[in-house]
Protein backbone atom coordinates (compact mmCIF):
# COMPACT_ATOMS: atom_id res chain seq x y z
CA UNK A 1 0.00 0.00 0.00
CA UNK A 2 1.29 3.30 -0.90
CA UNK A 3 2.11 6.07 1.85
CA UNK A 4 -1.09 8.53 2.14
CA UNK A 5 -0.58 11.90 1.14
CA UNK A 6 -1.80 13.26 4.32
CA UNK A 7 -2.97 12.03 7.50
CA UNK A 8 -4.71 13.04 10.96
CA UNK A 9 -3.96 11.21 13.93
CA UNK A 10 -6.02 12.63 17.14
CA UNK A 11 -5.80 16.07 15.67
CA UNK A 12 -7.36 18.44 18.78
CA UNK A 13 -7.64 22.34 18.54
CA UNK A 14 -9.11 25.05 20.63
CA UNK A 15 -9.97 28.52 19.86
CA UNK A 16 -9.95 29.49 23.19
CA UNK A 17 -12.74 28.08 25.03
CA UNK A 18 -14.17 26.88 22.02
CA UNK A 19 -13.04 23.23 21.26
CA UNK A 20 -13.02 23.39 17.10
CA UNK A 21 -11.48 20.10 16.28
CA UNK A 22 -11.74 17.03 18.62
CA UNK A 23 -9.54 13.88 18.04
CA UNK A 24 -9.94 14.24 14.11
CA UNK A 25 -8.70 10.83 12.35
CA UNK A 26 -8.58 11.32 8.47
CA UNK A 27 -6.10 9.61 5.83
CA UNK A 28 -6.11 11.15 2.68
CA UNK A 29 -4.81 8.51 -0.68
CA UNK A 30 -2.45 9.90 -3.54
CA UNK A 31 -5.20 10.79 -5.93
CA UNK A 32 -7.64 10.86 -3.54
CA UNK A 33 -10.59 13.45 -3.78
CA UNK A 34 -11.87 13.94 -0.45
CA UNK A 35 -14.76 16.39 0.35
CA UNK A 36 -15.71 17.77 3.59
CA UNK A 37 -18.96 18.92 4.30
CA UNK A 38 -20.78 20.31 7.07
CA UNK A 39 -22.47 23.02 8.74
CA UNK A 40 -20.98 26.23 9.72
CA UNK A 41 -18.79 26.31 12.66
CA UNK A 42 -18.32 22.75 12.57
CA UNK A 43 -14.75 23.19 12.45
CA UNK A 44 -14.19 21.76 8.41
CA UNK A 45 -12.30 24.91 7.76
CA UNK A 46 -10.24 24.68 10.61
CA UNK A 47 -9.34 21.25 9.79
CA UNK A 48 -8.46 22.36 6.19
CA UNK A 49 -6.35 24.88 7.01
CA UNK A 50 -4.39 22.51 9.86
CA UNK A 51 -3.21 20.31 6.82
CA UNK A 52 -0.44 23.31 5.78
CA UNK A 53 -0.33 24.65 9.13
CA UNK A 54 -1.69 27.73 8.59
CA UNK A 55 -3.45 26.68 11.93
CA UNK A 56 -1.44 25.26 14.83
CA UNK A 57 -3.28 22.43 16.16
CA UNK A 58 -2.76 21.84 20.11
CA UNK A 59 -2.05 18.07 20.03
CA UNK A 60 -2.16 15.10 17.59
CA UNK A 61 -0.40 14.46 14.77
CA UNK A 62 -0.57 15.76 11.01
CA UNK A 63 1.64 13.83 8.24
CA UNK A 64 1.93 15.21 4.14
CA UNK A 65 3.42 12.65 1.80
CA UNK A 66 5.02 10.84 4.85
CA UNK A 67 6.71 13.56 6.26
CA UNK A 68 5.27 15.76 9.85
CA UNK A 69 4.46 18.99 9.80
CA UNK A 70 7.36 21.24 10.73
CA UNK A 71 7.48 24.52 13.37
CA UNK A 72 7.18 27.67 11.70
CA UNK A 73 10.12 28.35 9.62
CA UNK A 74 11.81 27.45 6.41
CA UNK A 75 11.13 23.44 6.56
CA UNK A 76 7.64 24.39 7.02
CA UNK A 77 7.89 27.27 3.70
CA UNK A 78 9.16 23.97 1.58
CA UNK A 79 6.14 21.90 2.71
CA UNK A 80 3.88 24.80 1.90
CA UNK A 81 5.50 24.63 -1.48
CA UNK A 82 4.73 21.65 -2.15
CA UNK A 83 0.63 21.96 -1.02
CA UNK A 84 -1.57 24.14 -2.86
CA UNK A 85 -4.52 26.08 -1.37
CA UNK A 86 -7.23 28.20 -2.61
CA UNK A 87 -9.37 30.23 -0.47
CA UNK A 88 -12.53 31.71 0.11
CA UNK A 89 -11.74 35.25 -0.48
CA UNK A 90 -9.39 34.02 -3.43
CA UNK A 91 -6.36 36.25 -1.83
CA UNK A 92 -5.04 37.47 -5.29
CA UNK A 93 -2.10 40.03 -4.81
CA UNK A 94 -3.84 43.41 -5.48
CA UNK A 95 -0.82 45.09 -6.20
CA UNK A 96 0.26 42.63 -9.13
CA UNK A 97 -1.16 41.51 -12.57
CA UNK A 98 -2.67 38.12 -12.89
CA UNK A 99 0.45 36.91 -14.74
CA UNK A 100 2.55 38.18 -12.42
CA UNK A 101 0.28 36.73 -9.55
CA UNK A 102 0.72 33.54 -11.01
CA UNK A 103 4.95 33.87 -11.50
CA UNK A 104 5.75 35.58 -8.22
CA UNK A 105 5.90 32.15 -6.16
CA UNK A 106 7.84 29.98 -8.85
CA UNK A 107 10.59 33.67 -9.54
CA UNK A 108 10.97 33.90 -5.31
CA UNK A 109 10.28 30.26 -3.88
CA UNK A 110 11.19 27.66 -6.68
CA UNK A 111 14.02 30.12 -8.43
CA UNK A 112 12.64 29.30 -11.77
CA UNK A 113 13.83 31.88 -14.67
CA UNK A 114 11.63 34.33 -15.54
CA UNK A 115 10.99 33.28 -19.16
CA UNK A 116 10.22 29.63 -17.95
CA UNK A 117 7.65 31.37 -15.34
CA UNK A 118 6.30 33.22 -18.01
CA UNK A 119 5.56 30.43 -20.29
CA UNK A 120 3.98 28.30 -17.35
CA UNK A 121 1.87 30.76 -15.86
CA UNK A 122 0.56 31.45 -19.49
CA UNK A 123 -0.35 27.87 -19.87
CA UNK A 124 -1.57 27.71 -16.81
CA UNK A 125 -3.62 30.49 -17.33
CA UNK A 126 -4.87 29.31 -20.85
CA UNK A 127 -5.97 26.38 -18.77
CA UNK A 128 -8.18 27.84 -16.41
CA UNK A 129 -9.79 30.13 -19.37
CA UNK A 130 -7.78 33.30 -18.42
CA UNK A 131 -5.33 33.85 -20.83
CA UNK A 132 -6.51 37.57 -22.00
CA UNK A 133 -6.91 38.66 -18.88
CA UNK A 134 -3.39 37.90 -17.85
CA UNK A 135 -2.32 41.72 -17.55
CA UNK A 136 -5.17 42.43 -15.65
CA UNK A 137 -5.51 43.58 -12.25
CA UNK A 138 -7.22 41.37 -9.65
CA UNK A 139 -9.71 43.67 -9.14
CA UNK A 140 -10.46 43.98 -12.51
CA UNK A 141 -11.49 40.93 -12.58
CA UNK A 142 -14.60 39.11 -11.45
CA UNK A 143 -14.98 36.69 -8.67
CA UNK A 144 -14.67 33.54 -10.85
CA UNK A 145 -12.17 34.90 -12.66
CA UNK A 146 -10.61 35.66 -9.92
CA UNK A 147 -10.76 32.16 -8.39
CA UNK A 148 -9.95 31.02 -11.54
CA UNK A 149 -6.65 33.01 -11.12
CA UNK A 150 -6.11 31.84 -7.92
CA UNK A 151 -6.32 28.14 -9.04
CA UNK A 152 -3.16 28.69 -11.74
CA UNK A 153 -1.23 30.56 -8.74
CA UNK A 154 -1.05 27.51 -6.69
CA UNK A 155 -0.38 25.30 -9.58
CA UNK A 156 2.29 26.90 -10.60
CA UNK A 157 4.07 25.67 -7.51
CA UNK A 158 3.58 22.23 -9.15
CA UNK A 159 2.07 20.86 -5.89
CA UNK A 160 0.80 17.26 -4.39
CA UNK A 161 -1.56 18.19 -2.67
CA UNK A 162 -4.72 21.06 -3.12
CA UNK A 163 -6.35 22.49 -0.61
CA UNK A 164 -9.49 24.28 -1.52
CA UNK A 165 -11.43 26.09 1.62
CA UNK A 166 -14.96 27.54 0.26
CA UNK A 167 -13.25 28.21 -3.20
CA UNK A 168 -17.02 28.82 -4.06
CA UNK A 169 -18.55 30.14 -1.25
CA UNK A 170 -17.80 34.13 -2.07
CA UNK A 171 -19.13 33.76 -5.37
CA UNK A 172 -22.30 34.85 -7.31
CA UNK A 173 -24.19 31.67 -8.88
CA UNK A 174 -23.86 31.65 -11.95
CA UNK A 175 -19.84 31.79 -11.44
CA UNK A 176 -19.72 29.09 -9.30
CA UNK A 177 -19.73 26.85 -12.31
CA UNK A 178 -16.80 28.25 -14.01
CA UNK A 179 -14.67 27.09 -11.08
CA UNK A 180 -16.13 23.86 -10.17
CA UNK A 181 -15.01 22.97 -14.11
CA UNK A 182 -12.08 23.93 -13.09
CA UNK A 183 -12.05 21.56 -10.53
CA UNK A 184 -13.55 19.24 -11.79
CA UNK A 185 -11.06 18.35 -14.30
CA UNK A 186 -8.08 18.79 -11.91
CA UNK A 187 -9.40 15.59 -10.15
CA UNK A 188 -9.79 13.97 -13.10
CA UNK A 189 -5.90 14.53 -14.12
CA UNK A 190 -5.34 12.91 -10.60
CA UNK A 191 -4.63 15.74 -8.50
CA UNK A 192 -5.00 14.72 -4.14
CA UNK A 193 -7.21 17.06 -3.28
CA UNK A 194 -8.97 18.35 0.21
CA UNK A 195 -12.07 20.32 -0.74
CA UNK A 196 -14.11 22.47 1.89
CA UNK A 197 -17.58 22.66 -0.22
CA UNK A 198 -21.15 23.53 0.44
CA UNK A 199 -21.43 22.28 -3.39
CA UNK A 200 -23.40 19.25 -2.84
CA UNK A 201 -23.27 18.46 -6.77
CA UNK A 202 -19.67 18.74 -6.80
CA UNK A 203 -19.40 16.10 -3.93
CA UNK A 204 -21.54 13.80 -5.85
CA UNK A 205 -19.59 14.09 -9.05
CA UNK A 206 -16.22 14.70 -7.87
CA UNK A 207 -15.22 13.53 -4.68
CA UNK A 208 -14.14 9.69 -4.15
CA UNK A 209 -15.28 10.12 -0.01
CA UNK A 210 -17.21 12.72 1.79
CA UNK A 211 -16.41 13.78 4.99
CA UNK A 212 -19.16 15.23 6.78
CA UNK A 213 -17.93 16.90 10.23
CA UNK A 214 -20.28 18.29 12.84
CA UNK A 215 -19.30 20.26 16.68
CA UNK A 216 -15.24 19.73 15.58
CA UNK A 217 -16.11 15.67 14.83
CA UNK A 218 -16.11 13.72 11.53
CA UNK A 219 -19.08 12.32 12.07
CA UNK A 220 -19.66 10.06 9.11
CA UNK A 221 -16.77 9.38 5.83
CA UNK A 222 -18.62 7.09 2.66
CA UNK A 223 -18.26 7.41 -0.79
CA UNK A 224 -20.51 10.08 -2.45
CA UNK A 225 -23.19 7.49 -3.59
CA UNK A 226 -23.45 5.74 0.04
CA UNK A 227 -23.23 8.87 1.72
CA UNK A 228 -25.96 11.08 -0.07
CA UNK A 229 -28.26 8.23 -0.77
CA UNK A 230 -28.02 5.73 2.25
CA UNK A 231 -26.96 8.70 4.79
CA UNK A 232 -26.06 6.75 7.93
CA UNK A 233 -26.10 9.10 10.84
CA UNK A 234 -28.95 11.15 12.28
CA UNK A 235 -26.81 14.45 12.09
CA UNK A 236 -25.85 14.03 8.15
CA UNK A 237 -29.32 13.16 7.35
CA UNK A 238 -30.88 16.32 9.00
CA UNK A 239 -28.43 18.70 7.36
CA UNK A 240 -28.81 17.30 3.74
CA UNK A 241 -32.95 17.40 4.33
CA UNK A 242 -32.21 21.08 5.06
CA UNK A 243 -29.36 22.04 2.50
CA UNK A 244 -31.24 19.86 -0.24
CA UNK A 245 -34.60 21.37 0.40
CA UNK A 246 -34.54 23.97 -2.30
CA UNK B 1 4.64 95.29 1.10
CA UNK B 2 8.09 97.94 1.30
CA UNK B 3 9.36 95.97 4.45
CA UNK B 4 9.03 92.85 2.93
CA UNK B 5 10.44 94.20 -0.10
CA UNK B 6 13.54 96.35 1.76
CA UNK B 7 14.11 92.69 4.17
CA UNK B 8 14.22 89.96 1.32
CA UNK B 9 17.61 88.99 2.28
CA UNK B 10 17.11 88.37 5.79
CA UNK B 11 13.50 86.74 5.49
CA UNK B 12 15.09 84.85 2.44
CA UNK B 13 17.86 83.27 4.67
CA UNK B 14 15.50 83.10 7.46
CA UNK B 15 12.91 80.83 5.01
CA UNK B 16 16.61 79.09 3.98
CA UNK B 17 16.73 77.85 7.58
CA UNK B 18 12.70 76.61 8.01
CA UNK B 19 13.37 74.99 4.37
CA UNK B 20 16.38 73.09 5.88
CA UNK B 21 15.03 72.44 9.42
CA UNK B 22 11.89 70.70 7.26
CA UNK B 23 14.14 68.37 4.79
CA UNK B 24 16.41 67.38 7.78
CA UNK B 25 13.69 66.37 10.67
CA UNK B 26 11.72 64.99 7.67
CA UNK B 27 13.88 62.58 6.03
CA UNK B 28 14.89 61.69 10.01
CA UNK B 29 12.00 61.22 10.95
CA UNK B 30 10.91 58.91 7.94
CA UNK B 31 13.53 56.69 8.86
CA UNK B 32 13.33 56.62 12.27
CA UNK B 33 9.26 56.58 12.08
CA UNK B 34 9.45 53.25 9.51
CA UNK B 35 12.75 51.54 11.95
CA UNK B 36 9.73 52.74 14.96
CA UNK B 37 7.25 51.10 12.99
CA UNK B 38 9.58 47.49 12.13
CA UNK B 39 9.59 47.02 16.22
CA UNK B 40 6.13 47.49 16.43
CA UNK B 41 5.10 44.43 14.02
CA UNK B 42 8.30 42.50 14.83
CA UNK B 43 7.89 39.29 16.97
CA UNK B 44 10.22 40.52 19.90
CA UNK B 45 8.02 41.34 22.39
CA UNK B 46 10.74 43.79 24.05
CA UNK B 47 11.09 45.17 20.74
CA UNK B 48 7.51 46.00 20.06
CA UNK B 49 6.87 47.29 23.95
CA UNK B 50 9.76 49.97 23.73
CA UNK B 51 8.30 50.86 20.19
CA UNK B 52 4.80 51.19 21.75
CA UNK B 53 6.49 53.27 24.51
CA UNK B 54 8.01 55.90 22.36
CA UNK B 55 4.84 56.45 20.22
CA UNK B 56 3.24 56.87 23.52
CA UNK B 57 5.36 59.30 25.08
CA UNK B 58 6.42 61.54 21.68
CA UNK B 59 2.71 61.59 21.16
CA UNK B 60 1.71 62.82 24.24
CA UNK B 61 3.97 65.29 25.12
CA UNK B 62 3.47 69.13 23.30
CA UNK B 63 6.10 70.01 20.88
CA UNK B 64 6.66 72.84 22.50
CA UNK B 65 7.77 71.67 26.16
CA UNK B 66 9.91 68.96 24.67
CA UNK B 67 11.37 72.39 22.40
CA UNK B 68 12.06 73.82 25.74
CA UNK B 69 13.42 70.65 27.83
CA UNK B 70 15.77 70.15 24.88
CA UNK B 71 17.21 73.81 24.96
CA UNK B 72 16.73 74.76 28.71
CA UNK B 73 17.60 71.43 30.26
CA UNK B 74 19.50 69.23 28.28
CA UNK B 75 22.60 71.69 28.27
CA UNK B 76 22.14 71.43 32.31
CA UNK B 77 22.53 67.85 32.00
CA UNK B 78 25.51 68.64 29.93
CA UNK B 79 24.34 67.93 26.37
CA UNK B 80 25.16 71.23 24.57
CA UNK B 81 24.61 71.57 20.50
CA UNK B 82 23.88 74.48 18.22
CA UNK B 83 20.50 75.63 18.55
CA UNK B 84 19.01 75.11 14.96
CA UNK B 85 20.62 71.20 15.88
CA UNK B 86 18.58 70.79 18.83
CA UNK B 87 15.74 72.01 17.09
CA UNK B 88 16.10 69.48 14.31
CA UNK B 89 16.18 66.85 16.53
CA UNK B 90 13.63 67.28 18.78
CA UNK B 91 11.53 67.24 15.73
CA UNK B 92 12.63 64.35 14.16
CA UNK B 93 12.04 62.16 17.51
CA UNK B 94 8.46 64.09 17.64
CA UNK B 95 7.33 63.48 13.96
CA UNK B 96 9.11 59.82 14.00
CA UNK B 97 6.59 58.99 16.69
CA UNK B 98 3.16 60.52 13.75
CA UNK B 99 5.52 58.94 10.93
CA UNK B 100 5.30 55.47 12.72
CA UNK B 101 1.58 55.97 13.59
CA UNK B 102 0.72 56.15 9.93
CA UNK B 103 3.00 53.59 8.48
CA UNK B 104 1.44 51.25 11.03
CA UNK B 105 -2.06 52.20 10.14
CA UNK B 106 -0.96 51.54 6.11
CA UNK B 107 0.31 47.89 7.48
CA UNK B 108 -3.12 47.22 8.93
CA UNK B 109 -4.80 48.53 5.75
CA UNK B 110 -3.17 44.86 4.22
CA UNK B 111 -5.52 42.30 4.33
CA UNK B 112 -4.42 39.19 6.68
CA UNK B 113 -5.70 37.04 3.65
CA UNK B 114 -2.45 38.20 1.61
CA UNK B 115 0.01 37.49 4.37
CA UNK B 116 -1.72 33.67 4.42
CA UNK B 117 -1.78 33.46 0.48
CA UNK B 118 1.82 34.31 0.58
CA UNK B 119 2.73 31.71 3.52
CA UNK B 120 0.39 29.36 1.93
CA UNK B 121 2.75 29.44 -1.32
CA UNK B 122 5.64 28.88 0.91
CA UNK B 123 7.47 32.63 0.73
CA UNK B 124 9.34 33.20 4.17
CA UNK B 125 8.02 36.01 6.24
CA UNK B 126 10.82 38.36 4.79
CA UNK B 127 9.94 37.72 1.07
CA UNK B 128 6.43 37.93 2.21
CA UNK B 129 6.96 41.28 4.00
CA UNK B 130 9.04 42.36 1.01
CA UNK B 131 6.91 41.50 -1.83
CA UNK B 132 3.67 41.78 -0.71
CA UNK B 133 2.80 43.45 2.56
CA UNK B 134 5.09 46.45 1.97
CA UNK B 135 4.66 47.36 -1.63
CA UNK B 136 0.78 47.24 -0.76
CA UNK B 137 1.22 49.12 2.84
CA UNK B 138 3.01 51.81 0.77
CA UNK B 139 -0.12 52.79 -1.36
CA UNK B 140 -2.15 53.58 1.36
CA UNK B 141 0.27 55.80 3.28
CA UNK B 142 1.68 58.39 0.84
CA UNK B 143 -1.04 60.77 1.78
CA UNK B 144 -1.06 60.48 5.79
CA UNK B 145 2.66 60.89 5.01
CA UNK B 146 1.87 64.21 3.62
CA UNK B 147 0.09 65.18 6.07
CA UNK B 148 2.19 64.41 8.98
CA UNK B 149 5.01 66.52 6.68
CA UNK B 150 2.75 69.50 6.55
CA UNK B 151 2.13 69.74 9.83
CA UNK B 152 6.25 68.99 10.27
CA UNK B 153 6.32 72.34 8.14
CA UNK B 154 4.12 74.02 10.28
CA UNK B 155 6.00 72.68 13.88
CA UNK B 156 8.90 74.55 12.41
CA UNK B 157 7.48 77.88 13.27
CA UNK B 158 7.96 76.92 17.35
CA UNK B 159 11.77 77.12 16.51
CA UNK B 160 11.04 80.89 16.62
CA UNK B 161 10.28 80.14 20.28
CA UNK B 162 13.27 79.24 21.56
CA UNK B 163 15.42 81.39 19.44
CA UNK B 164 15.97 79.64 16.00
CA UNK B 165 15.89 82.65 13.55
CA UNK B 166 13.34 81.07 10.60
CA UNK B 167 10.73 83.05 8.70
CA UNK B 168 8.73 83.36 11.38
CA UNK B 169 11.09 84.75 13.90
CA UNK B 170 12.41 86.71 11.12
CA UNK B 171 9.12 88.37 9.89
CA UNK B 172 8.39 89.24 13.32
CA UNK B 173 11.76 90.73 13.73
CA UNK B 174 10.90 92.81 10.84
CA UNK B 175 7.35 94.07 12.42
CA UNK B 176 9.12 94.90 14.99
CA UNK B 177 10.63 97.55 13.17
CA UNK B 178 8.27 98.64 10.18
CA UNK B 179 5.24 97.62 12.21
CA UNK B 180 3.85 96.76 9.17
CA UNK B 181 1.73 93.73 10.35
CA UNK B 182 -0.45 93.10 7.79
CA UNK B 183 1.41 92.72 4.93
CA UNK B 184 4.44 90.98 6.66
CA UNK B 185 2.39 88.52 8.50
CA UNK B 186 0.15 87.78 5.15
CA UNK B 187 3.47 87.19 3.31
CA UNK B 188 4.61 84.90 5.81
CA UNK B 189 1.37 82.98 5.56
CA UNK B 190 1.17 83.04 1.50
CA UNK B 191 5.28 81.14 2.21
CA UNK B 192 4.18 78.40 4.32
CA UNK B 193 1.08 77.80 1.94
CA UNK B 194 3.03 77.90 -0.91
CA UNK B 195 5.27 75.38 1.00
CA UNK B 196 2.37 72.88 2.36
CA UNK B 197 0.86 72.51 -0.94
CA UNK B 198 4.24 71.90 -2.28
CA UNK B 199 4.01 68.97 -0.12
CA UNK B 200 0.22 67.89 -0.67
CA UNK B 201 0.94 68.18 -4.32
CA UNK B 202 3.92 65.95 -4.44
CA UNK B 203 2.32 63.37 -2.21
CA UNK B 204 -0.75 63.69 -4.80
CA UNK B 205 1.73 62.63 -7.74
CA UNK B 206 3.75 59.62 -5.44
CA UNK B 207 0.28 58.40 -4.61
CA UNK B 208 -0.96 58.40 -8.09
CA UNK B 209 2.56 56.68 -9.85
CA UNK B 210 1.82 53.56 -6.79
CA UNK B 211 -1.46 53.34 -6.83
CA UNK B 212 -3.11 49.71 -7.66
CA UNK B 213 -4.71 49.65 -11.05
CA UNK B 214 -8.45 49.04 -10.95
Amino acid sequence: MTTPMVILRGVDKHFGELHVLRSIDLEVAPREVVVVIGPSGSGKSTLCRTINRLEPIDSGEIRVDGQPLPAEGAQLAQLRADVGMVFQSFNLFGHLSVLDNVMLAPLKVRKVGKATARTEAMALLERVGIADKADRFPAQLSGGQQQRAAIARSLAMHPKLMLFDEPTSALDPEMVNEVLEVMTSLAADGMTMVVVTHEMGFARRAADRVVFMDAGQIVEVAPPAGFFDATRSERARSFLSNVLAH
Amino acid sequence: MTAVIENLDPLLRALGTTVLILVISAAGSLVLGVLITVARVSPIPVLRGAAWAYVQVFVNVPLLALLLLAVFALPDAGLLMPLTTTVIVVLTVYEAAYVAEAVRSGINTVASGQVEAARALGLRLSQTLRHVVVPQAVRAVVQPLGNVMIALLMNTALAATVGVVELTSAVNKVNLVAAQPIPIFTAAGLTYMALALAIGLAAGRIEKKVAIHR
